[in-house]
């Protein structure tokens, strides 16, 4: 820190001066050094912000057009810019909700494992299998569905099939937020619920479970966040479709993701149209999601 | 309801370590026992024994036993869960549940051994929260967060809730440690007619609380570091402060030490 | 005297159909406020006890299977493709699996491009997050290294399949320039050797650099809990000597936090590795095996997948790519295994 360099006095150049600035090579290195790291801060803000303008500046004329939120694209002709996208916003919010019922759970009860029961291999292994399954590939996820449930049991493709796939991705960080918060609750508060003559199990779902709870529900909507974005498990497990379609256990169905795959090989100008207009779409969805996760949090029961 | 504590050879270990050794004592019915001793000598470890808290830490383990009116609390057939419904506990810091009431707080352990109806529960709370000299300050704001409390009337919320359940015993581990003057005293005024209906053990550090509020006194110490501690005398609190049978006793109580 | 442990209760994993609110309303009854001492000993824990416990447990079993099933049933639906593979699946650049009866496929290009792409961007990425973390948790002030963190995290939530859109449509023709560069006054060097791609954007390297952006994040967050842990008495030791703020950081800062480093580094390298849809639209087809240049085109195994998601439907052609699933998935688990050792605990992926 450079606190002294000032105080040398020039006036007293015979006698060492009492505080003494560092020398020139090392000052030079620190202010390179903070110059850098400045820097990379810098550099990072670019593609994001650049990223986020071209969504927005090439999305915008599409979702404010009539149609974007209220059709579909059924029966649109590739090179028009009629119809819209709420087959695809529906498709997208179905898969993750149903992804969000059988993971959330499940999620939360492994937390609860890892935290207040597991001791010994097993939690270790199970701590371990989570943090590798969080570096699944999405594709890797979604071609195991399509190998157990497709063609080894013979189900068909469908949108819950994506569902499944998006279980295995969302998994991971809903533990991994729900052990993090659990380990936040205060010990004092299982102990004064044990001294009251309360079981460890009711102990952990009616007192710390709640105590934990607005972290838990911000991790499972930054889950949701993330898995809202997937596009290998759609291209994988279940086919496109331009009309709606309400059921997720059959047919074929279209998500905002998909919809901008398919999109892709529309060579008229109209197919961008769209691409960008879902593009914008799905950041918007993910945004509120965001938001939603960070005014949940504010509510924490935790005094940290 | 009062009910007799009797510890015979009771010995604590932490997996290896041998944290307390060979404790025998009796603590009587609706009556204040009072442990004291310096820093590390097991008298925290040896109340938390006796409503099997210890267990919550991996590797604990007690020889001996600790009979509930003759009763092991040990016994094979005793679960630590119904042991402490029996026997209740106060702790350091007042932890009320952040999530709930302060209602809520107070019926937190009949809610959650399945008790439903919601005039008992209200009388109750009253009744508790009464016990515990707060009804007055908080009948107009039962359904407000506990956490709002000031800490004095956070820790008597505790005790409501601990004496909610109708506890046999009722175990309090420093209970004012984390208080101010004011509000240690009124726990301690709140002891005194606690007792009236219930059996009462107290760890302190303030000698001067331990001779205020309770009727016998043992006095807990550590031969050496690293070796256990032990009980080295409990008697009448009078007794102790005054004429301790033992030099170590009366070297502490002096200030000689500790 | 007798000996208690109070370690072992038996886990009795239960069906999970009597969830967890039913059991509530039984134990009313079952475990009775025993008042009178006769009944309320009891050796086992309670009936919920158990359910609770069993469903905790089983769950956690659960993602362990998980792992194990991904494993199993990818390799069952590979080996009977691999049996009837023509190439060697282990140094052939074709990937051609038009004919069930004479499939010829191998890994060797998939993997090339793989690595190529995925340690590019690891090279690009890694300085720039240990700037980025340590700015956050040195130089920022705190009131703004939250916003400032939020605003990196960011980086994260925008899906790749944009990334993938931005990267060939904005991106790349503003890397023109530089890539051009590359080639023309640094061709001599193999990485930047002209490729088999007619042109220079949509290449490896533009891949690259659109990988390098969507795995700062995951780096710079790892990196950053590290560093910000760095004890503080280091710390003050270190600025007690006299030591400039970067003295400091070299002195007590990355040695604390160079194993966190590198295990949030191999996080990233482990995502860039399966990163799927912005490659597939990045990173343009290639006709000739890759020369192992930034300018080469070609699939990635995430890539090569995707893009043949729509024709799965006889087993032969589809396990071969399942098989090259199975290549991604071990890769994978080693990359992540090896951040997890690494971080030694002092990281939650």
């Amino acid at each position: 820190m450079s606190t002294a360099t000032g105080l040398s006095s020039p006036e007293r150049p015979a006698t060492t001066p009492t505080f003494q600035a560092p020398s020139t090579g090392r000052k030079i290195k620190n202010n390179l050094a903070t110059f850098l790291v400045g820097l990379a801060f810098v550099i990072a803000l670019v593609p994001l912000v650049w990223v986020l303008a071209t969504v927005v500046v090439r999305g915008i004329g599409a979702i404010l057009s009539s149609d974007w939120w209220g059709r579909s694209l059924s029966g649109v002709l590739p090179e028009s810019y009629a119809g819209g996208v709420y087959h695809a916003i529906y498709g997208t919010l179905i898969q993750a909700a149903l992804a969000a019922v059988i993971a959330v759970p499940i999620g939360i009860l492994a937390a609860i494992y890892l935290v207040e029961y597991g001791r010994g291999r097993l939690a270790k292994t199970t701590s371990f299998m989570v943090d590798i399954l969080a570096g699944v590939p999405s594709i890797v996820a979604a071609l195991f569905i399509f190998a157990a449930f497709i063609s080894i049991l013979g189900a068909e493709q469908s949108a819950f099939m994506v569902s499944l796939a998006l279980v295995l991705l969302m998994l991971p960080v809903v533990i991994r937020n729900t052990e993090e918060m659990l380990r936040l609750v205060p010990d004092e508060l299982r102990e004064a619920a044990y001294a009251l003559g309360i079981p460890k199990w009711k102990t952990i779902l009616r007192i710390v479970l709640p105590t934990a709870l607005s972290g838990t529900v911000t991790g499972v909507m930054l889950a949701l966040a993330r898995v809202m974005g997937e596009t290998a498990p759609v291209l994988v497990l279940v086919g496109y479709s331009q009309s709606i379609n309400f059921d997720p256990f059959s047919g074929n169905m279209a998500s905002l993701p998909l919809l901008m795959f398919s999109e892709l090989s529309n060579p008229e100008p109209s197919g961008q149209f769209r691409i960008w207009g879902a593009a914008l779409t799905l950041i918007l969805i993910i945004m509120i999601l965001q938001l939603g996760a960070s005014v949940v949090s504010r509510f924490s029961a935790i005094s940290k | 309801m009062a009910k007799r504590l009797d510890l015979k050879a009771v010995d604590i270990f932490y997996g290896d370590f041998h944290a307390v050794s060979d404790v025998n004592l009796s603590v009587s019915p609706r009556s204040v026992t009072s442990f004291i001793g310096p820093s590390g000598c097991g008298k925290s470890t040896v109340l938390r024994t006796l409503n099997r808290m210890h267990e919550e830490i991996p590797g604990a383990r007690v020889d001996g036993e600790v009979l509930l009116d003759g009763e092991d609390i040990y016994a094979r057939s005793a679960d630590a869960v119904a042991v402490r419904r029996t026997i209740g506990m106060v702790f350091q810091r007042p932890n009320p549940f952040p999530t709930m009431s302060i209602r809520d707080n107070v019926v937190a352990g009949l809610k959650l051994q399945g008790v439903r109806d919601k005039k008992k529960l209200d009388e109750v709370a009253e009744a508790s929260l009464r016990g515990a000299n707060l009804w007055k300050e908080v009948k107009d704001r039962l359904d407000k967060p506990g956490g709002g409390l000031s800490g004095g009337q956070q820790q008597r919320l505790c005790i409501a809730r601990a004496i909610a359940v109708q506890p046999d015993v009722l175990l309090m581990d420093e209970p004012c440690s984390a208080l101010d003057p004011i509000s240690t005293l009124a726990i301690e005024d709140l002891i005194g007619d606690l007792k009236k209906e219930y059996t009462i053990v107290i760890v302190t550090h303030n000698m001067q609380q331990a001779a205020r509020v309770s009727d016998q006194t043992a006095f807990f110490n550590l031969e050496a570091t690293g070796k256990p501690g032990k009980l080295v005398e409990i008697d009448d609190t009078e007794k102790i402060f005054s004429n301790p049978h033992e030099q170590a006793t009366e070297d502490y109580i002096s200030g000689r030490f500790g | 005297m007798t000996e208690r442990t109070t370690a072992a209760r038996p886990r009795d994993p239960q069906d999970e159909g009597s969830a967890a609110g039913s059991a509530t309303l039984d134990t009313v009854t079952d475990t009775d406020p025993g008042r009178g001492g006769t009944d309320r000993g009891k050796a086992t824990p309670g009936r919920g006890e158990r359910i609770f416990r069993g469903l905790t447990s089983g769950s956690g079993l659960l993602v362990v299977a998980a792992i194990a099933a991904i494993g199993l049933f990818l390799l069952v639906q590979a080996v009977p493709s691999l049996l009837a593979d023509n190439a060697n699946f282990l140094t052939s650049p074709v990937f051609d699996t038009r004919d069930p009866a004479n499939l010829n496929f191998g890994i060797r290009d998939l993997l090339v491009v793989t690595l190529l792409s995925s340690l590019f961007a690891l090279v690009l990425a890694m300085p720039i997050a240990l700037g980025i973390a340590l700015f956050l948790t040195q130089y920022a002030p705190k009131r703004v290294a939250r916003p400032f963190a939020y605003v990196i995290d960011l980086l994260a939530a925008v899906p790749s399949i944009i990334y993938g859109l931005w990267g060939i449509a904005v991106l790349a023709p503003a890397l023109l320039p530089i890539a051009t560069f590359l080639r023309d006054d640094l061709g001599w060097f193999f990485l930047f050797a002209p490729g088999n791609l007619p042109v220079l954007t949509g290449t490896i390297f533009t891949g690259g650099v659109v990988l390098a952006v969507m795995i700062l994040p995951i780096i710079t967050a790892v990196t950053r809990e590290v560093f910000s842990q760095a004890p503080r008495f280091h710390i003050e030791a270190a600025q007690a000597l006299g030591a400039t703020r970067w003295e400091v950081i070299r002195m007590a800062v990355l040695p604390y936090g160079r194993s966190g480093y590198i295990a949030g580094s191999m996080l990233g390298l482990g995502r860039a590795l399966g990163e799927t849809i912005a490659v597939l639209i990045v990173i343009r087809a290639a006709t000739t095996p890759s020369g192992f240049s930034l300018f080469d085109g070609g699939y990635t195994f995430a890539s090569l997948i995707a893009s043949a998601a729509s024709e799965f439907s006889q087993p032969l052609p589809t396990g071969a790519y399942i098989a090259a699933g199975l290549v991604l998935f071990v890769l994978t688990f080693v990359v992540n295994a090896i951040a997890r050792v690494v971080a030694g605990g002092k990281v939650n992926g």
